[in-house]
């Protein structure tokens, strides 16, 4: 069954077309990556498909309701927690703030609720979001860095604590934006790992890499855009023996070589 | 009870009086500015605006309706809060500088029609008659600090102003964790707008006069900098920055026309040696607990997950 399904998904910026007619499935539990080179969409895609930006045309569903036109805070709430490629985590704050602002849509008490900070009900919920934080910080194994301010954490564990924070929000899809940048090979590998157990839990994971051997490593479909449109699309294997995709990423002459 | 307070401030210089009741409203006004532009991030230079239309609605309930002073009050919070969310709703769609701007033109808008509406007196102002209450006014304004610190605290700490801090940080990343950018940058602008309206309230009964031009644009700014002395964000810095420039045009009375200088010149000082505040980064709590060798609550929390996952 498909998670996430786009049809003729088509952006414009003025002239450029960043997007271009893109027709893509997301099947529910699997994992699924989506590589070109740079400046292909790939990003672009992603923010298409959580509200941030609107196709000019084409239609996107999620769960098998379109989400065009609905606000990015819905989208999130309805079950889609991402990263981002230039980490966009609330620096000035803890871990665990960051933590428990992913889980902001698995909480109800607002205003009303933070007069009420001691009352039973909203004692609850608090004990539930932190309960829920905690078991997300064991996720990515960073719960020795709760207390300390984001901002201050190396870079490798920022974008953990970033994959940590979609995931309080429970979501049913979970969009990595090159998760693995700037990492080391040791990182990549528990990354990696990190990836697999969150598969298992049941969450849909649709992530943009630019690391071959992770993508290949990790992917059960892989999907191909270049210049805003899609030029291939199947398993690991599938793609290592696309022309088309070693045209894309090594110029012509590899292709021909290769074939 | 109501006797023995009434002698205790009866007893108390009433020029030293009006001072402690100007650092109390001073205090309700940052504490207010403090939830917009501390802790959501959006740059207010209007506040003086919100404590005009509530000096005005307060004078007004009592003036034409008698209304008791405590219902007044709240009323009265609630009226400027309902405004705040209606000129809210469309110039909080804009971003800093522009958001700014919003902000002046729409303190310059309310002074202008205070100014001329028929209601209000126009230029010459109302006069207010004080109020009714049980206890005497200053002791009534330092009730209202307290509690307006409580819920402020209340705030901070809570799953609604953690919502408020996303927004303040990065509202796109914000957006996408499920939170309603705008109805939280609305639903801020009313608390503050909540506190300046109570806070123009009780001045405009203390006084017992009140003139649109009171509430101008350096009322906002003087606004404005008792949360930057004290630290965007931090409530102990609001408090401790709005009493002491609550308190410094006094001191500085006999300096006369050069007060302002100082004053200006010990902001600069600040952005020089402290530009995040006196209490920047530093809150009243942890600074306590921290002298007294104690980890906060949530610390303690963690650790027994923290000595787990060490051990793998
Ligand atoms: N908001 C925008 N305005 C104009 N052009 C944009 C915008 N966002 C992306 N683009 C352009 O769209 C193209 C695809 O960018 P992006 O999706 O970031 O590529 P990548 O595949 O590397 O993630 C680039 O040429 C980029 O400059
Ligand atoms: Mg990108």
């Amino acid at each position: 069954m498909a998670i996430l399904e786009l049809k003729n998904v088509t952006i414009r910026f003025g002239g450029l077309v960043a997007v271009n007619d893109v027709n893509l499935t997301v099947e529910k539990g699997t994992i699924q990556a989506l590589i070109g080179p740079n400046g292909a969409g790939k990003s672009t895609l992603f923010n298409l498909i959580t509200g941030i930006y609107q196709p000019t045309s084409g239609s996107i569903h999620f769960k098998e309701r379109s989400v065009n036109g609905t606000p990015t805070y819905k989208i999130a709430a309805a079950g889609i927690g991402r990263t981002f490629q230039n980490i966009r985590l609330f620096t000035d704050l803890t871990v665990l703030d960051n933590i428990l602002i992913g889980a902001h849509s698995r909480g109800r008490w607002n205003l009303a609720g933070a007069l009420m900070k001691f009352t039973p009900w909203v004692r609850k919920e608090e004990g539930k979001l932190l309960n829920l934080a905690k078991e997300c910080l064991q996720m990515v194994d960073l719960s020795y860095r709760a207390f300390e301010l984001s901002g201050n954490l190396p870079y490798g564990e920022q974008r953990r604590l970033e994959i940590a924070r979609a995931l309080a929000l429970q979501p049913d899809l979970l969009l990595l934006d090159e998760p693995a940048a700037g990492m080391n090979p040791q990182e990549k590998a528990e990354l990696m790992a990190m990836v697999q157990r969150i598969r298992a839990t049941g969450i849909t994971v649709f992530l943009v890499e630019h690391d071959m051997k992770f993508v290949m490593g990790i992917s059960d479909r892989i999907a191909v855009l270049d210049y805003g449109e899609k030029i291939a699309e199947g398993s690991p294997e599938e793609i290592r023996r696309n022309p088309k995709v070693i045209e894309a990423y090594l110029g012509k002459g590899a292709a021909d070589a290769h074939a | 009870m109501g006797d023995f307070l009434q002698l205790l401030t009866g007893s108390i210089n009433p020029y030293y009086l009006q001072i402690i009741v100007n650092i109390g409203i001073g205090i309700i006004l940052a504490l207010g500015l403090n939830v917009i532009t501390g802790l959501t991030g959006q740059l207010s230079l209007g506040h003086a605006a919100f404590m005009s239309i509530g000096a005005f609605t307060s004078a007004l309930l009592t003036i034409k309706l008698g209304m008791p002073f405590f219902a007044n009050l709240a009323l009265t919070g609630f009226i400027t809060a309902g405004v705040a969310a209606l000129i809210g709703l469309p110039i909080l769609r804009l971003t800093g500088d522009y958001l700014a701007i919003c902000t002046l033109g729409f303190a310059e808008i309310v002074k202008v029609v205070f100014l001329n509406l028929e209601i209000t007196n126009k230029a010459l102002g109302l006069t207010v008659p004080s109020a009714i209450t049980a206890v005497p006014m200053p002791i009534v304004v330092w009730l209202v600090v307290v509690v307006s610190i409580i819920c402020v605290t209340f705030i901070h700490s809570s799953r609604f102003g953690r919502a408020l801090m996303a927004v303040r940080g990065d509202e796109i990343a914000a957006e996408a964790m499920g939170i309603n950018v705008t109805l939280y940058k609305v639903q801020s602008f009313a608390i503050g707008a909540f506190l300046a309206g109570v806070g123009g309230g009780l001045y405009a009964h203390f006084m017992g006069y009140i003139n649109p031009s009171d509430f101008g644009f350096l009322k906002s700014v003087d606004i404005l900098s008792m949360i930057v002395l004290g630290g965007l964000g931090s409530i102990t810095g609001s408090v401790i920055g709005a009493s002491i420039l609550s308190a410094a045009p006094e001191f500085l009375r006999f300096m006369a026309s050069y007060r302002m200088l100082v004053y200006g010149g010990l902001l600069v000082c600040m952005m020089i040696f402290r530009p995040n505040g006196l209490m920047g980064g530093l809150n009243f709590t942890s600074l306590v607990l921290r002298t007294l060798g104690r980890k906060p609550h949530m610390k303690t929390v963690m650790d027994q997950k923290t000595a787990k996952t060490s051990e793998s």
